[in-house]
């Protein structure tokens, strides 16, 4: 059965203080989803990574957060995409400790233990998407 | 939004009142960083408790304010990271490794003043 998308938020990431916005609508509206509160921690907290990772890599993009369904599974998706210089090497990407910027390297390959799906595409001169999944237990 | 950050005794208690940006964290560093020359403290004490994330550049940026006030001489606690924090925190692969933590202000006060006390004792 397809997944049914229902109400969302798009946060429009430019500098740090929208990481900030994004973590938080994305909190509120995975709330209604009907998830514990120590998971709409770790929602969050993969918002952020993903979203800090648009600010110090391609400048600006966008998070859209967005309710799901799948037959009885209800959820919450995160697509962060970003029309930036994009990855060569996605394998290192996802390795723990590897960093082109300033940061612990620690972002994507965090945010993918964080969700229950993560997926990763880019293209060199064109930007990345990263599109992760949230189930509620 | 700035941290408000207050001295008690030879203590800088810095008191995070709501979700901070990156700026707002770098600015906390600034700050901690020219206050503890300023006021010859010994202790500093960050209260996390009003935060619900602590992110990669959050923790780095924590870690960072203990070791830079360390090297001028005052010992940092951070106090009331809250359990679903923790939890993100470790599953995310985030460490404060070395920093001294406490699980609110007074066990973190109680701490500085431990550790105090043992360095005089030492000497």
């Amino acid at each position: 059965m397809a997944v049914n998308r229902d109400s969302h938020v798009q946060v429009r990431i430019q500098n740090s203080a929208d990481i900030v916005a994004a973590r938080q609508q994305g909190r509120a509206l995975a709330s209604q989803a009907g998830f514990s509160h120590s998971n709409l921690t770790i929602i969050a907290t993969a918002i952020s990574e993903v979203a800090r990772n648009i600010v110090e890599y391609a400048k600006e993009g966008e998070v859209i957060i967005t309710l799901i369904t799948d037959a009885s599974k209800r959820g919450v998706e995160i697509v962060a995409s970003d029309a930036g210089p994009g990855i060569a090497d996605l394998t290192s990407v996802m390795r723990d400790g590897f960093s082109t910027g300033k940061g612990l390297g620690i972002g994507l390959p965090g945010a993918r233990r964080l969700m229950d799906e993560f997926a990763i595409a880019s293209a060199v001169g064109s930007g990345t998407v990263v599109t992760m999944k949230k189930w509620v237990a | 939004m700035a941290v408000p950050i207050l001295k008690q005794r030879h203590h800088l208690i810095a008191s995070i009142q709501s979700a901070l940006s990156d700026q707002d964290l770098l600015g906390l560093r600034d700050d901690l960083a020219r206050l503890v020359g300023q006021h010859r403290a010994l202790g500093v004490i960050i209260d996390v408790t009003a935060l619900d994330v602590l992110d990669s550049f959050a923790t780095r940026t924590l870690r960072a304010i203990a070791y830079m006030t360390k090297l001028r001489g005052a010992e940092t606690v951070i106090v009331g990271i809250q359990p679903d924090v923790a939890l993100a925190m470790v599953q995310l692969g985030l460490t404060l490794e070395d920093v001294l933590t406490a699980l609110d202000l007074e066990e973190g006060l109680a701490l500085l003043d431990q550790r105090l006390e043992e360095s005089h004792g030492s000497q």
